[in-house]
């Protein structure tokens, strides 16, 4: 199969039932989408297919061929990161940190459709996206942040 | 040495023996402390200045040996370093170290001992330092109980101030020049004239001198503690470039996971391997203790082949369902099963006025912390490496030393940063498989990941606890509270697993309800131990985050029979004057008018007294036609002294959530004999969409600095329930709140 990750074209030949989570992690070794469930209900592995957030540990390799997926490693870098990285930077929104890339991509998503979005909207689009830690009050604070910021 | 059991039945006898043997409090000498582990693989060119100060060619590594969870410990523990050392933590490195003695922690045993954190009097002071002299003795390299910042507070610095001397002394020799004619700066030697020298070129010269003892810098001096912080981890944290355990990625690694009995110890009756082994990717299918190990090229692989193993498991004589585990609870409330009685004050039962009772429960819980359990384990005849994040790296290399035959000096231990723990990497049962997969591997690093399924039904619980209250109230005041609480001993149950002695009371059962610090003149608190059944642990806050539901909402419940308003009636009862100041504080901060402020409109508030910490909150809670909402939180504390206002914050305010969460949502069943629950579909956590607005207060009054991490949790839930009674008049006396009310 083909797919394009974070702007790279690969010739992958996996299991056509080997969720794309997997592919990237032990395939790829991007490892920034994390394993939490595997069954939809934390949202630590979500990426974007086709410019839209998806739990990754749902969508199957035989389901995606030619597709364009972008991960968290993507999206910016320590040197170079992304406006709503940098919002979660300035805010300081991580504790343990292993549900953020989840989080970051899903609100990348939300800022995407719903650029100045009411808490409403965030404590809608966000409710996916479990943290254990409970940082959810500076996750709502760097969203208005980034919302802020690209607005600007 | 005095062996362990010795030193640990002396805990229990503390007044005599400390006094007798002279405790030294508060001095802390490299030059006499145990051998620096750092020493042991230095290269030519390098030196370790004290064990937590590496400098070699290519820049400075502050050792953070405090296991990062999440709650910020290496970024406070670079700081306390750099302060001292005159380094930017962000510009050096950061390492946890190997696994050590030397990094023992001198207040995890403190907190063991019945003598309250407020009562400053001999006995708990001579008490309080005997532990400190067994952490030492026994080489507690652990993390937990909040004793992060209170252990490391002077010893990191110390270290900081040493290996700045030392360069300093360094480059004095080198140069010709006093040492009083030199300052630091930013990883730097300035000299009177000429150019700053690093401090990487002075690691040569240092490594030939004798670490310097010198003292500590004034408070006022201080540069970046005390001030608002940028965390060392946050631009990894925030960038998809931390590593964790299940990110480690070495040479010709393979992928594993396991399948083994939900019931620790119960064994396998029989299995059939042949359908897993058949199956795409697969290496090996290995029996291991309590089930099989199936080691892959890939972890998917490796999780699907386990689910077609065909597995049947033994089945121990345990209570099977929750209504025979709360059974044996309800009837642990007998002198038989009488553990402690540290507070009888007064005589509750001749106490006059109108009598009030009424019995709490909460349920078994699981850290689930959300990266799953994972070790990385290469054995060789050799030498084992082990790489995983770990609170108690040094039991862990004696686990695995004894899995493997080999000595532990065969054994390398490599840290990692845990993706949340909340007491969870104080456990070790994933390590210990990882090394037995391994054996079956020579040479090749194997990456065990539990699924979450697996990790789900093996937990090692917070255990059930069930409390019976009683009480009086007359002429508007509360004249007794008694409180009998039985719960499993995590003390027993976690230190039986680690082979260490558990003797006398166990202080978790009561703790925060026997040291509640309220002058209520006819008072008692009993513990009562349940006998041992499933694996109990340590869960964010241990025995205060049921004993802070149990005091505190039965309080309130006597409060409001007294008909006198709930903070106003605290404050009467309270002789700790840090505690009335939280309180007060926080009673500001919400604008208290008591707790009906409108009409569905309720406030709750609680205090507990918990790992040193006064802690006092607020809720509010909105009863609306979707369900309750939590609207507001407030929250006060006092620490002493506040090192980094952010982090405080985040830990109050999460410790605070995740007690929430739990108490509204959260419970682990059994049914026969096996945990119900299996992903968080099941086990549901709290969402952004239940998160109130948050107001957190940390006071620096003065006094012992204290951690954060667990004190925001004991009074949450009391917080929630009084709230909620006094919003819609239904009480809440057992978890989780779900079953009894609809959250919004």
């Amino acid at each position: 199969m083909r797919l394009t990750v974070n702007g790279i074209d690969h010739e992958i030949e996996v299991e056509p039932d080997m969720p794309l989570l997997w592919l990237l992690r032990d395939e790829l070794g991007l490892t920034g989408p994390k394993y939490g469930c595997g069954v939809s209900a934390c949202g630590a592995c979500t990426v974007h297919l086709d410019g839209f957030a998806v739990r990754s540990c749902q969508i199957l390799a035989g389901d995606i061929d030619g597709s364009d997926v972008l991960t968290i490693e993507g999206l910016g870098t320590p040197d170079n990161p992304h406006p709503v990285q940098q919002a979660w930077i300035e805010e300081q929104v991580a504790q343990c940190g292993y549900c953020q890339s989840g989080q970051i991509m899903q609100a990348v998503d939300l800022l995407n459709t719903t650029p100045n979005p009411t808490d409403e909207d965030i404590d809608a689009i966000m409710a996916g996206n479990l943290c254990r830690c409970a940082t959810y009050p500076r996750i709502r604070a760097a969203i208005r942040r980034a919302a802020g910021a690209e607005g600007a | 040495m005095a062996s362990i059991g010795k030193i640990a039945r002396r805990t229990f006898l503390v007044g005599s023996a400390a006094i007798a043997g002279g405790v030294a409090f508060g001095v802390y000498a490299y030059r006499r402390d145990p051998e620096n582990p750092l020493l042991a693989d230095l290269p030519e060119g390098s030196v370790a200045i004290t064990p937590y100060v590496r400098i070699d060619a290519d820049g400075v590594t502050l050792i953070t040996p405090r296991a990062e969870v999440g709650q910020g410990v290496t970024s406070i523990q670079a700081h306390l370093l750099a302060e001292e050392l005159d380094v930017d933590p962000h510009a050096v490195r950061t390492d946890p170290g190997p696994a050590s003695g030397a990094y023992y922690n001198a207040k995890i045993a403190a907190e063991g001992m019945p003598f309250a954190a407020w009562d400053e009097g001999l006995v708990s002071r001579t008490g309080r330092g005997a532990g400190a002299v067994v952490g030492k003795f026994i080489g507690l390299h652990i993390t937990g109980g909040s004793t992060t910042v209170p252990d490391g507070y002077e010893k990191l610095r110390l270290a900081g101030a040493s290996a700045r001397e030392t360069l300093k002394q360094a480059a004095a020799a080198r140069l010709g020049v006093d040492i009083a004619d030199l300052r630091t700066e930013n990883g730097t030697v300035i000299p009177p004239t000429g150019d700053p020298i690093p401090y990487t070129d002075l690691a040569a010269e240092a490594a030939a001198l004798d670490p310097v003892d010198a003292p500590l810098r004034d408070p006022s001096e201080w540069r970046a503690l005390g001030k608002p912080m940028r965390r060392t981890d946050i631009v990894e944290k925030s960038t998809g470039t931390a590593r964790y355990g299940v990110d480690i990625d070495l040479p010709d690694m393979l992928h594993a996971t396991v399948v083994t009995n939900p019931t620790l110890g119960g064994g396998v009756v029989s299995m059939d391997t042949a359908e897993a082994e058949a199956m795409p990717g697969i290496v090996g299918v290995h029996p291991i203790t309590d089930g099989a190990a199936v080691v892959a090229n890939n972890t998917w692989r490796a999780i699907k082949a386990a689910r077609a193993i065909q597995i049947d498991f033994g089945t121990p004589d345990l209570p099977q369902d929750n209504a025979a585990f709360r059974a044996l609870h309800d009837a642990a409330f007998t002198e038989d099963s009488r553990d402690s009685r540290f507070t009888d004050d007064g005589d509750v039962d001749t106490a006059t006025g109108t009598a009030f009772e009424a019995t709490y429960a909460v349920p078994f819980l699981h850290h689930a912390p959300l990266e799953p359990a994972n070790a990385t384990v290469r054995y060789t005849p050799e030498h084992t490496d082990i790489w995983t994040a770990t609170q108690i790296p040094t039991f862990v290399v004696q686990q695995v030393a004894a899995i493997t035959g080999q000595s532990e000096d065969q054994i390398t231990l490599h840290n990692l940063q845990s993706g949340g723990s909340f007491g969870h990497r104080l456990e070790a049962l994933w390590i210990n498989q990882a090394a037995e997969i391994a054996l079956n591997h020579p040479g090749r690093p194997i990456r065990l990941t539990w699924s979450r399924e697996e990790d789900m039904t093996h937990p090692f619980l917070r255990p059930m606890a069930v409390a019976r209250g009683r009480g009086t109230t007359e002429d508007g005041q509360v004249t007794s509270l008694d409180l009998s609480i039985a719960a499993q001993s995590v003390t027993e149950s976690q230190m039986g697993r680690l082979n260490q002695p558990a003797v006398g009371p166990d202080v978790m059962i009561v703790a925060a309800a026997w040291d509640a610090p309220y002058a209520i003149p006819n008072q008692r608190v009993t513990g009562h131990r349940v006998p041992a059944t499933v694996p109990v642990s340590s869960w964010r806050s241990v025995g205060a985050s049921h004993n802070g539901f149990f005091y505190d909402v039965l309080l309130d419940e006597l409060i409001h029979q007294a008909g006198a308003d709930p903070v106003t009636e605290r404050l009467r009862l309270m002789h700790h004057e840090p505690s009335r100041k939280v309180l007060e504080t926080v009673a500001d901060m919400a604008d208290w008018q008591g707790p009906q402020p409108s009409q569905g409109v309720g406030r709750g508030v609680a205090f507990t007294f918990a790992f040193g910490v006064p802690c006092a909150q607020i809720i509010q809670v909105e009863d609306t036609p979707r369900g309750l909402r939590l609207t507001d939180l407030w929250i006060a504390a006092e620490v002493g002294r506040v090192l980094d206002p952010i982090n405080i914050e985040a830990q109050l305010s999460g410790g605070a959530l995740y007690g929430l969460g739990h108490a509204m949502l959260a419970e682990i069943t059994h049914s026969d004999g096996v945990i119900e629950q299996q992903n968080f579909d099941t086990y549901e956590s709290l969402r952004i969409y239940h998160t109130p607005r948050i107001q957190v207060r940390a006071l620096g009054s003065g006094g012992p600095i204290r951690g954060a991490g667990e004190p925001g949790l004991p009074p949450a839930a009391a917080a929630l329930s009084n709230a909620i009674f006094a919003a819609t008049g239904q009480r809440l006396r057992e978890m989780p709140f779900a079953h009894h009310v609809d959250f919004a």
